[in-house]
């Protein structure tokens, strides 16, 4: 589509489906205020004070017009909300092959970390065709990832992980916003999506120094805090063994409930382990697990220690 | 009823000349009265919030923050101007100025059921509108009209308590208003009042009453928890002590969006007493009408989520709460259509309150059909938290409820003060109402489309064309404001006396004197037919009659 005025430009796969529920919802106002203008423009004339107009048996009620203005907007309601709800799980559902980047908004920045160890503020580069996938927390209040030329917005909460995701279709460089109230500097919590073709992209990810990918790093922290001490293989502390468990179905114990359960070890089952690790145990295990709050392990290092996890997980499977 | 007083006579025992002591306006049970004490008190609200929107409008004209000193100072004007217009303007406006005078008038009683608790909900009022107007003097509140967790919770450095607790007793005024009217409607209607007769005004206000004594309860529990945790630090909303963010959301838009509807259904109340009056119709489709208002009440009850969609909630829950909206159009569609269908075979008249009326119909199908746009799920991901959003709950409750309710003050003002205002300002200032209205919010759905996020002091200037055009147009509208409370506070000295019944309009009210007298009727009325009986053949009948007369009379002094 041609760049129109006063129409934002479209830079992913989803803007143009976005945009054609968007403008066939204008064309249905401006259809029925149309039609309204000109029913009553029309009765205005004619109906005015002093004209000669037939006014003789004027209905005061019909129930076939009443039908008729009820049944058509009932019919393009639906037709609308389907429309909209398809595009929308379309939002809500990532390709399983989407490159993952880890988003941390903090009053009043967003701190991006790529997987293999690139960190940035308020801009994000992302190379052209490839599905990327926003894993976001925020480390005090609610803040929104919003960048309009992808016609993409998740809410960043703190304590619980959010994702969004979208595949850029046009290099260029696009606004990227705070959408949702945060305090004082709100207005300027924003930055920059730079699209670059992937040669491009490559080459800025080479660049600078790196310390190593976030799975290495989470290595490093994993020993800082000795969580080896009883999760590794030397334990002097009976604590479940993190090899290959991510991904997979650990049994556990809620606080009064005695039933076991089993729960998909993912993003939110680690990230809580480490932040209430009373809220779930592992079955057969003691709850001596201590809480590690922000000033001790913040939302940026939590998530390279999920990837460190992840990685344990994935050697010990191809093994 | 006699029409054949002299006005000094009229006014030497109505309503207003039954004392003239204080004591008499601030201990007054006279629902009458009551109203007029939240016309004066909202009229000030409405001002206070209109200065702080202002103030954001020159502001915005330029992309740096410069006439606002700090964002911070930025941060509060517009949760003042939030607070101020939606609490201590737009939900008791029309209810409980025009509801509290004109539903025992409408149903033929000569008061509210619980005279005593109307003069309590607006003590209330007034204790909850000082408590927000101190803490604005003290320093004010960043957090926005929505008070948002954990940011109001425990992140915000301002009065958060205090306003809160403003908020929370002001819904107080609401409920006992919404009791009164509910219970009034019940048990005082007059003979042959029945409710296929009630004119849709009251059903409006009977709508809304619901809503109010059934909604307001959670907030006021939502902002009981709020201040708990920000006081006591218990966790309930901090994902940090154990709570959840989301849910605030749900509480609060749980009460806040069926206060939409509070904000909304009485304007169609006013709107459907006047077409009918100034087309010489009777409403079309009556009970489709009635029916919509309670419908609209009821949907409003399920559709909170539609604020959430990119909260964090489950996708399932969108597409519920999506549906759900989609069919707010059918009763609101009803309603658009049968107003329209009214003018149809009618003999039409444009005063003041009827241009209000029809700018009404227009501002509000706009903003209705941008609601539809937002309940579609993939858009409003990505124009949630934007202008859009700003432009589309304007033309609901500044293109919707304002609209309504200057009509409904124009309307009924010979009724509430015995004057006639100025026609000719009147309608001048209806234009210029409704020109600057749409210069100032039409921009902003383009501006939120283009991305632009709400509640910024400064943002990037590739907006600024935008904004100045909707400053500009704020600029006329405040002009727009502040002549009707010119020319309608004159009128008050030097307007025209009115006589009862100025519109030749049907309706209990119109049949008692203007201003009415205390207890609103000489002897209890007895109802005999349908509402809206007017005959537009009938009434071109009279309005060549009165030409004909007109057109004589110097043939006459010719002779």
């Amino acid at each position: 589509m041609a760049h129109l005025p006063f129409f934002p430009e479209q830079a992913s796969s989803h803007a143009k489906d976005v945009d054609a529920v968007f403008l066939a919802g204008m064309g249905i106002l401006a259809f029925f205020t149309a039609l309204i203008l000109i029913l009553i423009v029309t009765f205005l004339v004619r109906y005015r004070r002093g004209t000669t107009a037939e006014r003789d048996n004027a209905p005061n009620t019909s129930l076939r017009i009443e039908l008729l203005w009820i049944g058509i907007p009932l019919i393009i309601s639906i037709g609308m909300f389907a429309w909209s709800a398809v595009v929308y799980y379309r939002l809500y559902s990532p390709p399983a092959d989407a490159y993952l980047v880890d988003v941390v908004a903090k009053q009043w920045m967003f701190y991006l970390q790529h997987p293999e160890g690139k960190r940035e503020i308020n801009e994000l580069h992302v190379p052209l065709g490839r599905p990327l996938r926003l894993r976001m927390i925020s480390q005090d209040v609610i803040h929104s990832f919003y960048v309009p030329a992808f016609r993409a917005k998740q809410d960043v909460l703190p304590g619980r992980y959010t994702s969004l995701w979208f595949q850029p279709t046009r290099v260029g460089q696009y606004h990227l916003f705070c959408a949702e109230y945060c305090g004082t500097n709100h207005a300027v919590m924003r930055g920059t999506v730079e699209v670059m073709e992937p040669a491009d992209y490559e080459r800025w990810l080479g660049s600078g120094s790196s310390e190593g990918s976030l799975a290495r790093q989470g290595e490093q922290l994993f020993q800082k805090h000795h969580c080896g001490g009883c999760h590794g293989p030397s334990q002097n502390v009976p604590a479940p063994p993190l090899q290959g468990v991510y991904g997979g179905r650990v049994p556990v114990t809620r606080e009064g409930d005695p039933s076991t359960n089993f729960i998909t070890a993912d993003d939110r089952y680690i990230h809580d382990s480490v932040r209430l690790p009373k809220k779930e145990i592992v079955a057969g295990f003691e709850p001596m697990m201590p809480t590690y709050d922000q000033t001790e392990l913040s939302e940026a290092d939590l998530l390279k220690l999920i990837a460190y996890i992840k990685s344990i997980g994935a050697e010990e499977t191809s093994k | 009823m006699s029409v054949a007083i002299a006005p000094e006579e009229r006014m030497a025992r109505s309503y207003l000349t039954d004392g003239y002591n204080l004591k008499s306006w601030l201990l007054t049970t006279d629902h009458k009265r009551i109203g007029l004490l939240y016309m004066v008190s909202i009229t000030l609200f409405f001002f206070v919030g209109g200065a702080a929107a202002t103030i954001l409008r020159l502001e915005l004209m330029t992309p740096k923050g410069d006439l606002i000193e700090t964002a911070d100072a930025y941060n509060r004007m517009f949760t003042l101007h939030g607070v101020v217009m939606v609490w201590f303007f737009l939900i008791p406006s029309i209810p409980a100025v025009l509801g509290n005078f004109l539903v025992p008038v409408m149903i033929g009683a000569r008061d509210m059921a619980f005279p005593k608790l109307n003069l309590l909900s607006w003590y209330i009022f007034m204790a909850g509108g000082i408590i927000v107007l101190a803490t604005l003097i003290a320093g004010g509140v960043d957090t926005g009209w929505t008070f948002y967790v954990p940011f109001s919770s425990m992140f915000s450095n301002t009065f958060v308590v205090p306003a809160a607790a403003g908020v929370f007793i002001v819904g107080f005024s609401s409920i006992l208003t919404g009791l009164n009217i509910i219970v009034t409607t019940h048990t005082m209607r007059c003979p042959g009042m029945t409710w296929d007769r009630l004119p849709l005004f009251v059903w409006a206000q009977y709508a809304t009453s619901l809503i109010m004594v059934l909604a307001t309860p959670v907030l006021a529990i939502t902002v009981a928890l709020l201040a708990a945790e920000r006081i006591w630090g218990v966790g309930i909303f901090d994902p940090r002590l154990g709570g959840d963010p989301i849910l605030f959301q749900h509480l609060f838009w749980f009460y806040s969006h069926p206060a939409v509807y509070i904000m909304i259904l009485p304007g169609f109340g006013v709107v459907s007493e006047i077409i009918p009056c100034f087309a010489r119709r009777p409403i079309f489709g009556y009970k489709f009408m009635a029916g919509a208002l309670l419908a609209i009440a009821f949907l409003g009850f399920i559709v909170w989520g539609h604020h959430m969609f990119v909260s964090g909630q489950s996708m399932y829950a969108g597409f519920v709460f999506s549906i759900i909206s989609f069919l707010v159009a059918i009763p609101s569609g009803i309603k658009v259509f049968n107003w329209t269908a009214t003018l149809y075979k009618g003999s039409i008249r444009f005063d003041t309150p009827m241009l209000y009326a029809l700018g009404f119909i227009g501002l509000f199908t706009i903003g209705g059909l941008t609601g539809l746009i937002l309940a579609s799920l993939a858009v409003d991901v990505h124009v949630h938290d934007t202008y859009f959003v700003v432009a589309h709950f304007h033309y609901i409750m500044v293109g919707g409820m304002v609209m309504a309710y200057l009509g409904g003050i124009h309307f009924w003002w010979p009724k509430l003060t015995g004057r006639m205002y100025s026609e000719w300002w009147g309608k001048l200032s209806a234009l210029i109402v409704f020109f600057g209205f749409n210069l100032t919010f039409f921009p902003q759905f383009v501006l939120g489309y283009l991305g632009m996020p709400r509640r910024v002091y400064e943002y990037t200037e590739d907006y600024q064309i935008l904004h100045i055009m909707s400053t500009l147009g704020a600029s006329i509208l405040a002009v727009g404001y502040l002549l009707p409370l010119s020319y309608l506070i004159l009128s008050l000295w030097f307007g025209k006396h009115a006589t009862g019944n100025p519109w030749s309009a049907t309706g209990l009210e119109w049949q008692t004197t203007s201003p009415p007298p205390t207890h609103n009727f000489e002897e209890t009325p007895v109802v005999t037919e349908a509402p809206y009986a007017y005959d537009p053949v009938v009434a071109e009948a009279e309005y060549r009659a009165s030409l004909a007369e007109i057109e004589e009379r110097p043939r006459v002094n010719h002779t």
